[in-house]
């Protein structure tokens, strides 16, 4: 498996695995808590919801069962960065995982695996296996009576909207993927109802290596609201594309150089779900406070057609949508529709402003995230390329 | 089916059961194993399987249809999918999929009339920066071209050991 990285290599390969559970055992889980906290760690998922607290409330949600979950579903278009610390750095997701366990006082925890990456199953169940023998997993684990916790892989059966995390627990507990009415989030009600929480892969391996470096050393890099360093995922027309980590806040401009993509006349951020940044907004920072991604960057060169983009997240929404909800369910139909108007050239200013306030609608509308995310990239695509989508003739082409 | 292999496929079924727990939590469990197994779930698997677990079939059955790895209706013994998403299909993966349609002779969505591949579209595989990306059963092929379809595809006829198609002829069933 080929990681490249400009950045020669990443912090995960820096981190002595191991040194981060050693810290938190010898700390009580409330210390450990406010170390996470001080480090500013948010989820590195895409939605970047502070981890400390989540756990916090998971910690302090009433029950005798509890549960961690890793959400390895990694289906976002342009997202492969999960794969790689699965394949490579799996030491250090599990034990992020045991430090959440320890936390809360859970004492199962379920890897979710995308059906997609079935090959990854046999070295994640190696690791697994070898961590039990060194009682790092298992009963009464590194020696301390009454610290229980193992981890089991569940696979994923083919289905973008299970990364949800209520559609993920739906799944676990055998049923369709169909995202549920929040609240009740799964911190107090969860898996089998139990409290929950559920963390992305990088979100586990940071924990463990702020455990083993600090939470200063953590918080140097990054900006106030976006601490620390972020793995990406690149791909598209630059010429090194592959698994880069840079500190958050980064400018676009600043990452098309590093990834040789300069001429780029666009950049979706945070895959189909994020948005579609053209060139005069290269100056923008990728952090939550301006940009959020999970880390996903496709970056789009000036032969590209925006509205092939469009079409083909269309779509992924439409194939991947669970139908629950109408606006998402009709709304991404209406959209393509819109879409292929435009390309054969007969789409009126009127209709394509109903367009958007349908979109917009579906954005407030819909019951989860994949619905109201899903308009995003035709909405940024029709207020930026105006010149390109509008009066199409047969004659057209990008450059 | 004769009645001996719906026999055969009862026991199985009551093994699985067995081992991940006649649970409504073991249902995809189940279904995934059969699916490995026969390549699809058929009607009869999905009534024991009802039974076994005590929900009704119509659960099981709206299961199945949620998720894309999850087949009724049969699949071959490899099941190519090619990844359609924005960087494999910027990489260039309609020429792929047309030298798929013709080396196998079938269009997406299809099965070998002998049984032994399935051409299917998939979102993104997580291989985007050496698109395009196709997956052949779990196995993951990346920068994928039009030439090398065909190697891929005797790689898998070997790896069967069955030659099932020579030049491009059909061998009788
Ligand atoms: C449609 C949809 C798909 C998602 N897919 C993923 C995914 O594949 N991986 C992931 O970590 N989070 C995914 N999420 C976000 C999760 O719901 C959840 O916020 C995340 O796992 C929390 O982890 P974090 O706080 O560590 O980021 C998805 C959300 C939505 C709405
Ligand atoms: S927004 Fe779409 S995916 Fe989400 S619950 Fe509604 S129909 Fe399902
Ligand atoms: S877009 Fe094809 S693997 Fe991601």
């Amino acid at each position: 498996m080929i990681v490249s990285t400009r950045t020669g290599s990443l912090t995960f390969a820096e981190v002595a695995p191991g040194k981060g559970m050693d810290v938190a055992l010898a700390r009580t889980p409330a210390d450990v808590l406010r170390w996470i906290d001080a480090s500013g760690l948010r989820g590195r998922g895409g939605a970047g919801f502070p981890t400390s607290l989540k756990w916090e409330l998971a910690a302090k949600s009433p029950g005798a069962l509890k549960y961690v979950i890793c959400n390895a579903d990694e289906g976002e278009p342009g997202t492969f960065k999960d794969r790689v610390i699965l394949a490579d750095f799996a030491d250090l997701v599990f034990e992020g995982m045991t430090i959440a366990a320890y936390c809360i006082a859970a004492r199962q925890g379920i890897v979710y695996l995308r059906a997609e990456y079935t090959y990854l199953r046999p070295h994640l169940e190696a690791v697994l296996a070898r961590r039990r023998e060194a009682h790092l997993l298992g009963k009464g684990i590194a020696g301390r009576a009454g610290f229980d916790f193992d981890i089991e892989i569940h696979m994923g059966s083919g289905s973008y909207v299970c990364g949800e995390e209520t559609a993920l627990i739906e799944s676990l507990e055998g049923q369709r993927g169909e995202p549920r009415n929040r609240p009740p989030f799964p911190i107090d009600t969860g898996y089998l109802g139990n409290p929950t929480t559920v963390n992305n892969v990088e979100t586990f391996a940071w924990a463990a290596c702020i455990l083993a470096r600090g939470a200063d050393w953590f918080k140097e890099y990054g900006t106030a609201k976006s601490t620390g360093h972020k793995l990406f995922s690149v791909s598209g027309d630059c010429q090194r594309p592959g698994v880069y980590e840079f500190p958050l806040g980064i400018t676009i401009e600043a990452f098309l150089q590093e990834v040789g993509g300069e001429d780029a006349k666009a950049v979706q951020v945070g895959g189909a779900a994020g948005q579609c940044v053209p060139r005069g907004e290269f100056h923008r920072a990728l952090a939550y406070e301006d940009i959020p991604t999970g880390g996903s960057i496709i970056v789009f060169g000036p032969q590209r057609d925006m509205l092939r983009v469009a079409a083909n997240f269309l779509e992924f929404f439409i194939d991947e949508s669970c139908g629950q909800c109408t606006p998402c369910r009709e709304g991404t139909i209406k959209l393509l529709e819109g879409v292929k108007m435009l390309q054969r050239g007969q789409c009126s200013m009127d209709y394509l402003e109903e367009l958007c306030s349908l979109g917009e609608t579906m954005q407030l509308a819909s019951k989860c995230g994949l619905g109201q995310t899903a308009p995003n990239t035709f909405l940024s695509i029709v207020s930026h390329f105006r010149d390109e989508i509008l009066g199409r003739t047969a004659a057209w082409s990008p450059e | 089916m004769f009645l001996t292999e719906r026999e055969r496929l009862r026991d199985e079924l009551v093994e699985l059961a067995d081992r991940f727990g006649r649970s409504r939590g073991a249902l995809l469990f189940i279904l995934q194993e059969v699916q490995n197994r026969y390549y699809s779930i058929s009607e009869y698997a999905m009534q024991v399987i009802a039974d076994l677990l005590d929900i009704h079939p119509v659960e099981v059955h709206s299961v199945v249809s949620f998720y894309s790895f999850l087949n009724e209706r049969p699949q071959g013994q490899f099941v190519i999918r090619l990844c359609r998403t924005i960087t494999c299909d910027m990489a260039g993966k309609d020429q792929v999929a047309r030298q798929l349609e013709n080396d196998l002779g079938i269009t997406f969505g299809q099965t070998t009339p002998d049984g032994k591949f399935s051409l299917e579209w998939a979102h993104c595989l997580g291989m985007c920066d050496q698109g395009p990306a196709m997956l052949v059963n779990q196995r993951v092929y990346t920068r994928v071209t039009p030439e090398k379809i065909h190697g891929i595809l005797q790689e898998c006829r070997q790896r069967f050991g069955v030659h099932a198609v020579a030049d491009g002829k059909e061998l009788p069933q």
